[in-house]
């Protein structure tokens, strides 16, 4: 028996579940190639070089974008659009909806996204400058491509999907706040299916990667799998990462009557803001955030028994999200702590959905996998329960807790019970 | 550039805008609408290239003649006779 949670005592049209998940990550493209690889701590991080910066590290992903799109979808689209769709297909697919007969107006696209137009804006400046910076020859494809809601738009023009699309501008919580506008979506009666997760064409954009770098927070090593190491002594900095990973999400009264499979109950969520610093964490406004969720899944610390961490691999964040897990979770020392950026570096807008992805699993298997790359721990990380360079079997596991954080003070907590 | 040439440079273009159409089978006479997945984006596209590779400019009001190859190649021969083939 799963201990009870207040979401369990809503009528059942208002119970969010999750019964498909597809996903593109730097070292899988499906649910159980990327499960396989965080139990086997195989990492998807690479050798990478992008234009002006030069050469650095990448979670770069290798789905087949051919899979679902057209050749000429995907070179006028972006890749943030030919991931989502990617995604979506996938998850439609696991699913098993009968998506020839759904209606296709009462389907709402939400997709997380950290930032999206940096890599086409790029793009075009780098073209024009061959030409003498003639602004002629700037593409009218820039602004389809452009628009804030491409990546969401991308997918509903893939799968004829006439209900409500856009994204969810969120910074590095985005894959979090996805999910959570699809479940608000569903609970309000705007849509009947939801696909919902986020996305990240980041590492296609020179940007990103100066800015981490200027920021003394892009991480460097000789070995590019072992660059990622969130709670490590030696960790120095963020391995930026692209993926994507979208839910369908439906109304548990829709699933039952359908004979869903379900993966998970969205039992209690949560955003806030720290309100003070661009780029600086606030680990009481992120422990304010985790309890949040935990009072409205109507849950206790000591219920949770995973949680998946936001942790980059950056100096401070990582020390303040422990801190932050501290003052929650200090009392409740069964409680499993892993990280996933460890294995893929940080995908960005797909972060939240794709690090909950990895450890849904574990409802079924009962493993929890682990954060990789700790040589040597930071004692001021050194939290009880941390699961460090091995699986770790479990005897149950009802709740997972998903942290997802970004600048602006961002923070976003998803709970996931098992049903 | 011969009518040949300027002929082969438009089916590279088409070959990159629409890499899902065959052109083997073009019909210069038809309009490439009826013959390929093309839309008003995808003709801008042809405009874009050409002023692009060679700095050829069509005015919006002369799109009419980019319909099918023969239009095409007819319109653009005087533009383009004194550009030399790379």
């Amino acid at each position: 028996m799963i201990a009870p949670n207040r979401a369990s005592q809503l009528p059942d049209d208002q119970r969010i579940v999750i019964t498909g998940i597809g996903l593109t990550a730097p070292n899988g493209n499906d649910w159980a190639t990327y499960r396989d690889a965080l139990l086997k701590c195989r990492s998807g991080v690479q050798p990478y070089e992008i234009r002006y910066f030069g050469k650095t590290l990448a979670g770069i992903c290798d789905f087949d974008a051919k899979r679902y799109q057209s050749k000429k979808d995907v070179r006028r689209g972006t890749r943030a659009g030919s991931v989502g769709v990617y995604a979506a297909n996938e998850a439609v697919k696991h699913s098993g909806i009968d998506w020839e007969n759904v209606d296709r107006s009462r389907v709402g696209i939400y997709v997380g996204v950290t930032e999206h137009g940096n890599v086409e804006t790029e793009n075009e400046i780098y073209i024009i400058k061959g030409f003498d910076y003639d602004t002629s020859c700037w593409s009218h494809h820039h602004n389809p491509r452009t628009v804030a809601n491409n990546p969401a738009g991308e997918i509903a023009l893939n799968m004829g999907i006439t209900g409500p699309h856009y994204t969810i501008g969120a910074a590095c919580a985005a894959g979090n706040a996805g999910l959570i506008q699809g479940a608000q979506m569903l609970r309000l009666g705007e849509c009947d299916v939801a696909i919902a997760g986020g996305t990240s064409e980041s590492i296609h954009t020179f940007g990103i990667f100066a800015s981490f770098n200027s920021q003394n927070a892009l991480a460097t090593h000789e070995d590019p799998t072992a660059a990622s190491r969130p709670f490590d002594i030696n960790r120095n900095g963020i391995v930026v990462a692209e993926g994507g990973c979208l839910y369908t999400l439906e109304r548990y009264s829709d699933a039952k009557a359908r004979g869903a499979e379900i993966y998970g109950e969205l039992v209690g969520y949560a955003i806030n803001t720290d309100a003070t610093d661009f780029v600086l964490p606030n680990p009481e406004r992120q422990a304010q955030c985790v309890n949040m969720a935990l009072k409205r899944a109507g849950l206790s610390a000591d219920q949770i028994d995973i949680v998946s961490t936001h942790a980059t691999g950056t100096s401070s964040g990582d020390t303040q999200e422990c801190k932050a897990l501290r003052e929650v979770f200090g009392q409740a020392p069964s409680v499993k702590i892993n990280n996933t950026k460890s294995y893929i570096g940080h995908a960005m807008g797909a972060a939240g959905s794709l690090e909950l992805a990895g450890n849904l699993p574990s409802f079924r298997d009962h493993v929890v996998h682990p954060t990789i790359n700790v040589d040597e721990l930071d004692p001021d990380c050194a939290l009880t329960g941390l699961v460090i360079n091995e699986p770790q079997e479990v005897a149950q596991v009802d709740y997972i807790l998903n942290n997802s954080f970004g600048m602006l003070g961002i923070n976003s907590v998803v709970i996931i019970g098992r049903i | 550039m011969t009518p040949a040439e300027i002929r082969e440079e438009i089916l590279d273009i088409l070959e990159d805008i629409s890499p899902d159409d065959d052109m083997e089978n073009l019909d210069d006479e038809k309009s490439f609408r009826d013959q390929l997945e093309l839309d008003s984006m995808d003709f801008l596209d042809i405009v874009m290239e050409l002023r692009k590779r060679h700095r050829v400019q069509i005015p919006e009001e002369d799109y009419g003649h980019l319909a099918s190859m023969n239009s095409t190649v007819t319109y653009l021969e005087p533009k383009m006779k004194d550009i030399v083939k790379s």
